[in-house]
């Protein structure tokens, strides 16, 4: 039989080795994409393919930068539909619902998280893509507001989530104190509890961004995929995850490399999206 | 520590029996894994269901994918055959010269309309013209991905040389092009024969309908071969296979799924 010193050593070092194990993975990914990307930084070179507009593999034209443009783009508009609605959700839940109320709400946003990506995209498709058809008069619907909407329902639950639990994690006292100097409930809510947990509301804002940025089925789905830069929110767009999705399978060669590429800008993106919102995050708590 | 044995005595288990079940798998009759265009797949997925009703101990298994994977695949060895809506391009034939190439039905390629559109006939001219121009007020234009067969085959006939505007929508198969068509009221764009429908409005092109009689004299013009790709002569199933395809009976179900029939 082991003593309990030796498992407890043990068992910092399987962590260890897990942790380690993870952070190996993504070093491997990342050095498998880089060198996949090769050919194609080599033959058509990264500033082409970086700030080049036109999609044409055929006719050996691989500029992505209107992907680029189409990813941002639907990006920033679902966070714009999905922080206030999710940030709502959060108070809801974490302040105003009785407890029966929310026992129904909760458990229903937490369930939107386990619905898989494609299904949203089915119903973009059918159901909101001709609605906005109609309401727009022209065109087949598949637009930046039809990926953008789709995207947001997605976020929703996570942002709302991890809003919420860090509004119930703030100490009690806050709430008292607030209440005890004679400010209303929503006062309190809103001068008090939601600055107060704005850390956690932006980290979930953060992690809603990353999977927005990725998310790729839903977005094949409803955007349309033209590469073009969208010329409104009515305009069909395409983004980079739904770039390589579309193509990856029948592309060979210098279309195939340049696939990686757009993966490896897609990779630097989401990169320099979490440093930028951890330094933003960081002066805050300055 | 009993507990920890039962999970373990479970992990042993479960690998066994995938283990026994991967040899079943591998031993008999033999499997045959088809991917590729997506124009070819209804057809390969038809034919499969009557091949394997005379032949049970076969088990063959039908993807999409794209011609341009299908040709892929068929060269790398993850598919015993590949399907391609269009021929081998010159640059593929040099890179894996030992690929065959096995014309298995003919097909058109229909422009599509809303139904309820009021065109019903254009010059190859004019729909040219509406693909370089791209979607506008008049037009939603909708184009395929790039490596698809029935792409690479309209660019060829229709388009000549002259680009499809980037405004227009991509999607990744004839069912998602059919679909996006039958819901758009001024979209315009291009499927397989087999897989027109009610749900869309098939043009004339220089007055001549896209129907099997017209692709078959040659006088509708957007026209092309369906292809298996195998990987050096094909053997043992996947040769019974295509030798069934080929026969009258494997033709007829070609005709009955709306293709065409070679010869």
């Amino acid at each position: 039989m082991m003593s309990r010193y030796t498992i407890d050593r043990l068992s910092s070092r399987v962590v260890l080795a897990f942790g380690v194990a993870s952070f190996i993975v993504l070093i491997l990914i990342a050095g498998f994409i880089l060198r996949e990307s090769l050919p194609a930084l080599r033959e058509v070179g990264l500033f082409k393919i970086l700030f080049g507009t036109e999609w044409y593999p055929s006719y050996g034209e691989y500029g992505i930068l209107t992907m680029v443009a189409g990813s941002i783009l639907v990006t920033v508009v679902s966070l714009a539909m999905a922080v206030p609605l999710s940030l709502g959700a959060a108070v809801l839940l974490a302040e105003v619902a009785p407890p029966r109320v929310r026992a129904v709400i909760r458990p229903a946003i937490e369930l939107l998280v386990g619905i898989p990506s494609v299904v949203f995209g089915l119903v973009g498709m059918v159901a909101l893509a001709p609605l906005i058809a109609d309401l727009g008069g022209k065109g087949s619907g598949s637009s930046v507001l039809a990926a953008s909407i789709v995207l947001a329902v997605m976020v929703l639950p996570t942002i709302a989530s991890i809003s919420e639990d860090s509004i119930r994690a703030l100490p009690r006292t806050y709430k008292e104190g607030a209440l005890a100097l004679g400010a209303t409930h929503w006062q309190t809510i809103w001068r008090v509890l939601v600055p107060s947990a704005r850390r956690g509301i932006m980290a979930g804002a953060i992690l809603g961004t990353g999977r927005a940025i990725g998310e790729t089925m839903a977005m094949v789905m409803v955007i349309g995929n033209a590469p073009i830069f969208p010329t409104g929110l009515l305009s069909p767009a395409r983004t980079l995850t739904g770039n390589i999705a579309v193509e990856i399978a029948a592309a060979v060669g210098v279309h195939q490399s340049v696939l990686y590429v757009t993966g490896l800008v897609l990779f630097v993106l989401v990169m320099i999206i979490n440093s930028a919102s951890l330094l933003a995050y960081k002066r805050r708590v300055d | 520590m009993k507990y920890s044995r039962k999970i373990l005595i479970g992990i042993v288990a479960t690998l066994a029996l995938s283990a026994m079940l991967a040899a079943g798998c591998s031993g008999g009759g033999g499997t045959v894994i088809i991917g590729g265009s997506s124009t070819v797949q209804p057809l390969s997925e038809s034919w499969t269901e009557a091949f394997i009703a005379d032949n049970l101990d076969v088990d063959i298994s039908v993807q999409g994918g794209g011609s341009s994977a299908g040709v892929k695949g068929a060269a790398d060895g993850t598919l015993d055959i590949g399907a391609a809506s269009r021929e081998m391009k010159s640059e593929e034939a040099n890179t894996f010269p030992n690929l065959v190439v096995h014309h298995v039905a003919a097909d058109g390629v229909a422009i599509v309309v809303h139904p309820g559109s009021a065109v019903d006939d254009l010059t190859l001219a004019e729909i040219r013209d509406i693909f370089a121009a791209g979607s506008n007020d008049k037009w939603t234009v909708i184009n395929r991905e790039e490596g698809s067969g029935t792409r690479e085959v309209y660019e060829e006939i229709v388009m000549g040389g002259v680009k499809v505007a980037p405004n227009a929508e991509f999607l990744p198969s004839n069912g998602a092009v059919k679909q996006k068509v039958a819901s758009t009221e001024n979209a315009i764009g291009y499927i397989s024969l087999g897989y027109v429908d009610s749900s869309v409005k098939a043009i004339k092109v220089d007055g001549v309908a896209c129907s099997e009689d017209n692709v078959i004299d040659g006088s509708y013009p957007v026209m092309r071969y369906l292809n298996y790709i195998t990987d050096g002569e094909p053997e043992g199933t996947v040769k019974d296979y295509i030798d069934f395809c080929l026969s009258s009976r494997g033709q007829q179900i070609a005709a009955d799924e709306g293709y065409i029939k070679l010869g």
